[in-house]
């Protein structure tokens, strides 16, 4: 080692460290002095964060630090901080009904601020990020409500859900049809109610015998025209919007098994605000009715 | 190989003589630190100082005047002529005030700039470092509150090495304070491009200032104290990027403060130099006087050739032709030149200088394209502004009778100092109708969206597509926002979406 360091170099007569790449050495240059002590206070500043915070491991726990400082505690401490914030805004929506709120400026903005997150919490899983739906879980964007889309229908439908075994939950759901009809009368009922909303039919296609069974089986809950019945949240069948789809294995699948969606309750599992904000949310994404 | 070459290969190798290893002969006691040599720059006269004093005085004299610079925008907005206005967000440059979303100016300046230290450094070197850059201005302010306290570097050198008297310590105390308090003022200025400069005064006086203003007023007062008064060339050799980056980006055709050794060497006194000349010897013109060395500040010998260590700032130019006055020899044996002119010279060919080359051409057509688009595209802004989002999901929302929806939310600004009514126009479809989220329609059909002055509003609207051909995947439509009094119109373009194929 100490041969090495001998070497010296020729052009600036500064001794190199010895270590040589393709002919080229490093000159051994001291360090400026303030650097130096700079690079030495780094390392009493970091032994006196040892001290102050909370650094070493040990079995079963870890140094607690003078001042018993705690991140968590600072979570913690910042979460209340920010309810503290928000708390008289959501005393007005706790008290507000979901009409008042979207009568008022402020509190609309809060809510729909407020709504946003919840729905992204809870109302995602199924019904997608911004409310799209997907097969069998209602898009909330478009204006058709199978249980009344006015802003207390939603608010209604969230606080206690469908077919939820809630006693204030919607109720009524489609049975299913394969021991009471035929495979060629769900046929022809299938054909008949896709032509309903204009959709194409085979040619040749009995669609009078379709009438017949869809007056016999289908019309108490859809109605004689097919137009739906939000009191048992059967679907209007003339318009453009299937909530399982429209083409005819869709359909008569339906038809053999029957089809009841759950929507689950929220009174309860979530706070008094947050349904409140929740329905003027989705009420927001422009399918709400007036 | 030419006589003078040889003299001059000779003068090179004497002009660097090989200091010793440090720590004497056993070389394996190398110090773990070089304590700092300190430098005692000497006062110089001539046109490169007076240049720099000149750049001083602009300079700082903008840095601290302009705060308080005026300029009326009416009753709305801020009348500070140049101001930052953190909370609402804004940038006031006499005329111009920009929004957040016109960072990009931002983007377009750090261009310019970088490009035009390009320029600067193919053209002369590193003369940003010696006439403009900030740690240059105050280290140069700094060493004249030096010599007018403790004198200039004879009489600052003496005192220093002699026992310290009262009247050392006080020259010491007055010039720290005088250090301080330019320090100080320094911090202070900062500040005021933060907030109304005149009212901000007064608190700070009054002591109802925010913290963060005497916090950072504290924190450029310690950091200049400590870069301009204690750092200085340290700064440059150790702490500044610059000058490895400018090393990687010059060449040859640059101007840098040269020693013509061509001319220079061999160097002698002179006296030495009448007798060598008496004789028809031929001698150099450099007297090693070391008056270049001495008002150097960063404290290097420019006769070693071009280093890292010089900051291009001329005063050894200065010196040297002091010298040279004195001595009845030609000026500029220091000068703005380079190695490559002297080897021209010393190969009998005629010095040139090549300020238009490849390089430059590119780096200035660059500034004139970038600086081009930036004042185009400021003169012909409008006032008011208007940017669409897409929603993502769901991308079209089909209705009950078939048509198909894609919801929007757009931001609407306005840049007047009143407030504006608006109204919003989509085109690209074939019939549309135009939902506004939360807003409750008009009698006549017009949905109109008032801003406030100088805000910005978000709505959401949703646009539907009643035509019975659905449109295809998707298409080009054009947002137009028409502000309903003036009629100016701002538009945008964004795509409807409908199902792909159905
Ligand atoms: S060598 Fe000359 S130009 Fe370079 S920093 Fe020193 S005085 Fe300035
Ligand atoms: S000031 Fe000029 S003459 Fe004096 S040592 Fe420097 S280069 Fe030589």
């Amino acid at each position: 080692m100490a041969e090495e360091h001998k070497q010296i170099d020729a052009l600036t007569g500064t001794a190199t460290t010895g270590h040589e790449w393709d002919g080229l050495r490093e000159l051994n240059t001291p360090l400026p002095r303030w650097w130096l002590w700079t690079f030495y206070l780094t390392i009493i500043w970091s032994i006196g964060y040892w001290v102050v915070y909370p650094a070493w491991p040990l079995v079963t726990n870890a140094t607690q630090g003078l001042f018993g400082y705690h991140s968590r505690a600072a979570v913690v401490e910042d979460i209340n901080a920010l309810h503290a914030m928000r708390g008289p805004m959501m005393q007005q929506l706790a008290t507000a009904s979901t009409a008042e709120i979207a009568a008022s400026p402020q509190l609309i903005d809060f809510a729909r601020a407020q709504g946003r997150v919840a729905f992204a919490d809870n109302c995602a899983p199924c019904h997608g990020a911004g409310g799209g739906g997907a097969k069998g879980y209602p898009n909330l964007n478009d204006d058709d409500w199978l249980w009344g889309g006015k802003l207390a229908d939603i608010e209604q439908t969230i606080r206690y859900g469908v077919r939820s075994g809630n006693d204030k939950g919607h109720q009524g759901n489609m049975p299913p049809f394969k021991d009471v009809l035929k495979p060629a009368e769900m046929s022809s009922v299938a054909d008949y109610v896709r032509s309903l909303s204009g959709l194409s039919t085979e040619a040749g296609v009995d669609l009078k015998a379709g009438q017949k069974v869809f007056a016999d089986n289908c019309a108490v809950c859809h109605g004689d025209a097919g137009k739906g019945n939000r009191e048992v949240g059967a679907p209007n069948l003339t318009d453009k919007i299937w909530l399982y789809g429209s083409d005819k294995a869709t359909i008569v699948q339906g038809l053999q098994q029957g089809r009841g969606g759950v929507m689950p309750v929220w009174e309860g599992r979530l706070s008094e605000p947050a349904i409140k904000a929740l329905a003027v949310y989705v009420y927001g994404f422009g399918g709400g009715e007036k | 190989m030419t006589q003078l070459e040889e003299l001059v290969r000779q003068s090179e190798v004497k002009a660097a003589p090989p200091p010793a290893p440090p720590g004497g002969d056993d070389i394996d006691e190398i110090p773990l630190y070089a304590a700092r040599r300190k430098i005692y720059p000497q006062s110089v006269q001539g046109t490169f100082r007076r240049i720099k004093w000149i750049v001083l005085l602009v300079t700082l004299g903008i840095y601290y005047i302009l705060p308080f610079v005026r300029w009326d925008r009416g009753p709305n907005a801020p009348s500070q002529a140049v101001l930052i206005d953190f909370p609402n967000r804004r940038f006031y440059f006499f005329f111009i005030e920009l929004w957040p979303q016109e960072v990009y100016y931002l983007t377009g300046l750090l261009i310019l700039a970088a490009i035009g230290l390009f320029l600067m450094n193919a053209l002369a070197g590193r003369v940003w470092c010696g006439y403009l850059c900030p740690q240059t201005v105050w280290t140069d302010l700094y060493m004249a509150i030096e010599r007018f306290t403790e004198g200039d570097r004879r009489e600052h050198m003496k005192r220093e090495s002699q026992p310290w008297t009262v009247e050392t310590y006080a020259r010491k105390g007055a010039k720290h304070f005088l250090w301080l308090m330019v320090a100080w003022w320094t911090g202070g200025a900062w500040v005021l491009y933060f907030a109304d400069a005149p009212t901000l005064v007064k608190d700070l006086a009054t002591g109802n200032a925010p913290f963060v203003a005497y916090a950072w007023i504290g924190i450029l007062t310690v950091t200049t104290y400590t870069l301009a008064g204690h750092m200085r060339e340290q700064v440059c050799l150790y702490m500044c990027p610059w000058p490895r980056i400018q090393a990687a980006l010059t060449d040859e055709y640059a101007l840098n403060v040269t020693y013509r050794y061509d001319r220079g060497e061999p160097r002698m006194s002179a006296k030495k130099a009448e007798q060598l000349k008496a004789q028809g010897e031929r001698v150099g013109d450099c007297v090693d006087c070391l008056q270049c060395v001495h008002v150097c500040p960063t404290g290097i010998d420019i006769r070693q050739g071009s280093q890292l260590g010089c900051i291009q700032c001329g005063l050894c130019i200065d010196a040297c032709n002091t010298i040279m006055a004195k001595l009845g020899r030609p000026r500029n044996l220091i000068a703005y030149d380079t190695d490559l002119n002297i080897k021209e010279r010393l190969e009998g060919r005629p010095s040139t200088y090549k300020p238009i080359r490849w390089r430059t051409a590119l780096y200035a057509a660059i500034i004139a394209v970038a600086g081009g688009i930036m004042i185009y595209t400021l003169a012909t802004r409008g006032s008011e502004g208007i940017s669409v989002i897409h929603d993502r999901n769901p991308m079209f929302v089909r209705l009950s009778d078939g048509s198909l929806r894609n919801g929007y939310t757009i931001r609407i600004v306005n840049k007047q100092l009143k407030s504006r009514d608006f109204v919003i126009a989509v085109d690209g479809l074939p019939s549309t109708l135009i939902d506004f989220v939360g807003l409750p329609p008009r009698a006549d059909g017009r949905q109109l969206v008032a801003v406030g002055p100088d805000q910005t509003k978000e709505v959401r609207i949703l646009v539907t597509d009643y035509s019975n051909t659905p449109p295809a995947a998707s298409t080009s439509v054009l947002f137009s926002l028409i502000d309903v009094n003036s009629g100016e119109v701002a538009q945008v373009r964004d795509h409807f979406f409908g199902p792909e194929g159905k």
